[in-house]
């Protein structure tokens, strides 16, 4: 039974994406593809951005961070050259240092921790079957469009122009981008040791290690077993390195979200009468020219719906997944969450994936802004959730 | 109907409905047609997709 739902799974795939192809063309069923594999790789090993920088904040367990700054060094790494190369055919992630960057990074980075997800986050766990980020979906979506609404009012407050690190050449991008990385790694490893000594071994790091050893003079040498990297962080990072990669060959441009769910959100609110033509954003190109045009030609919605698709073939891979169901009022603040995420995010040019992770592998100092602030936003975030009982 | 029942229902339901509406606006807009060289790298056009740093 589990191998007929397997092949189901797999033939759900392989069709989707020929039907994208015959549809949209083949670069868009490439996108689909890729997209299935960077929701197979977040759902199979909850490769979690929100989840990381919490398991830091309430933990101090650096390996998320770890995962993630490994990302951005191996992205980096295999893009820098061929963005520096390709004379316009591929682009990176680049975007102004604006008032609108720093508010709306802080206020996705605390959203994000309300709604358990960030914009891949959100996407993934919808797809694995996750009724709180199931709920943030339509809202963050609904944000979205309404933040590129606004988006040319909040960037006329002003700000500094775009620093693209690879106007110095790659190499010295590449340095650079390695060398922050690195420091930032470093730091949550220092914390995290010096948190750990501080308190004492917890009951079951202290029992692993009684079995591990057979010897009553374990406290001095216990580590607890958190102190190992999983795999599946690693692992995870390798994978979407390679995906990310694939990606900007492929799309001429990184891994996006939150663009493709403005879309659907612009596209919904038109079809129920909404006027957009003489919208900020929407109403001139190139994006009113995306509203005319399917879904399944936009590269981030595509990406977007191979990635859901990718999450709930992986989240069902050895059956249904575990169910938890979350309070009214969990449910509720999750859908607030999702509204603030999708409206900042377009403030920030950007959600952990498009600003974070694609603005700090393009070499682009705005990705390193929206990252201290979006971090900085996460520490207030996760008192608020502790205050609405998650 | 128990909480997981009734959201897996829902679940299922909220899918078949995207996945109708994507087939619906695929259709509508079928007169349109905007199909890029399969792979940008090597392409000689420039990169021109919709992203969230501002293109």
């Amino acid at each position: 039974m589990r191998l007929f739902s397997r092949f189901l799974l797999v033939f759900g795939a392989l069709a989707g994406v020929l039907a994208v192809t015959l549809a949209a063309g083949l670069r868009q069923g490439l996108l689909a593809l890729l997209g299935i594999g960077f929701g197979a790789v977040l759902q199979g090993a909850r490769f979690g951005f929100t989840t990381g920088w919490r398991d830091f904040i309430e933990r101090r367990d650096p390996q998320g961070l770890w995962a993630q700054m490994l990302l951005m060094v191996l992205a980096a790494a295999l893009t820098l050259p061929l963005l520096a190369g390709s004379g316009g055919e591929l682009v990176g992630a680049v975007a102004p240092l604006t008032i609108s960057l720093v508010l709306g990074a802080f206020l996705f980075g605390a959203a994000m921790q309300l709604a358990d997800g960030c914009g891949s986050g959100t996407l993934y766990k919808a797809g694995g079957g996750s009724p709180l980020s199931f709920v943030v979906l339509p809202t963050f979506a609904f944000g979205s469009f309404l933040g590129a609404s606004h988006q040319p009012a909040w960037i006329e407050l002003g700000g500094l122009p775009a620093v693209d690190l690879l106007a110095f050449g790659w190499p010295t991008a590449l340095a650079l981008t390695v060398a922050g990385c690195s420091l930032v790694a470093w730091l949550a490893g220092r914390v995290a040791r010096n948190a750990r000594g501080d308190a004492p071994p917890s009951p079951q790091a202290v029992a692993e290690q009684l079995v591990r050893t057979g010897t009553a003079s374990f406290v001095a040498a216990a580590r607890p077993a958190q102190s190992r990297w999983a795999t599946r962080w690693w692992l995870g990072a390798l994978l979407l390195a390679v995906l990310y990669l694939a990606h900007l060959v492929v799309a001429g441009q990184p891994w996006g979200i939150v663009y493709g769910m403005g879309v659907w959100g612009a596209k919904a609110v038109s079809a129920l009468g909404w006027d957009l033509s003489g919208d900020a954003f929407w109403g001139v190109a190139p994006h009113a020219q995306r509203l005319v045009e399917p879904i399944l030609a936009d590269v981030t919605s595509v990406t977007n719906i191979g990635l859901i698709y990718g999450a709930i073939a992986a989240s069902r891979w050895n059956g249904a997944p575990k169910f938890t169901a979350p309070s009214g009022r969990r449910l509720a603040a999750a859908a607030v969450a999702g509204l603030v995420m999708g409206y900042s995010a377009r403030m920030a040019f950007g959600c952990n994936v498009g600003a974070y992770l694609g603005g700090i592998a393009s070499a682009s100092l705005h990705g390193w802004v929206w990252f201290a602030l979006a971090f900085a936003g996460s520490i207030v975030g996760v008192r608020i959730r502790r205050r609405v009982g998650a | 109907m128990d909480k997981e029942r009734l959201f897996r229902t829902g679940f299922a339901i909220f899918w078949l409905v995207a996945l109708g509406l994507l087939v619906l606006d695929t259709a509508s807009s079928s007169n349109i047609r905007v199909e890029p060289p399969p792979i940008a790298l090597g392409s000689g056009q420039a990169a021109s997709g919709g992203h969230c740093s501002g293109r």
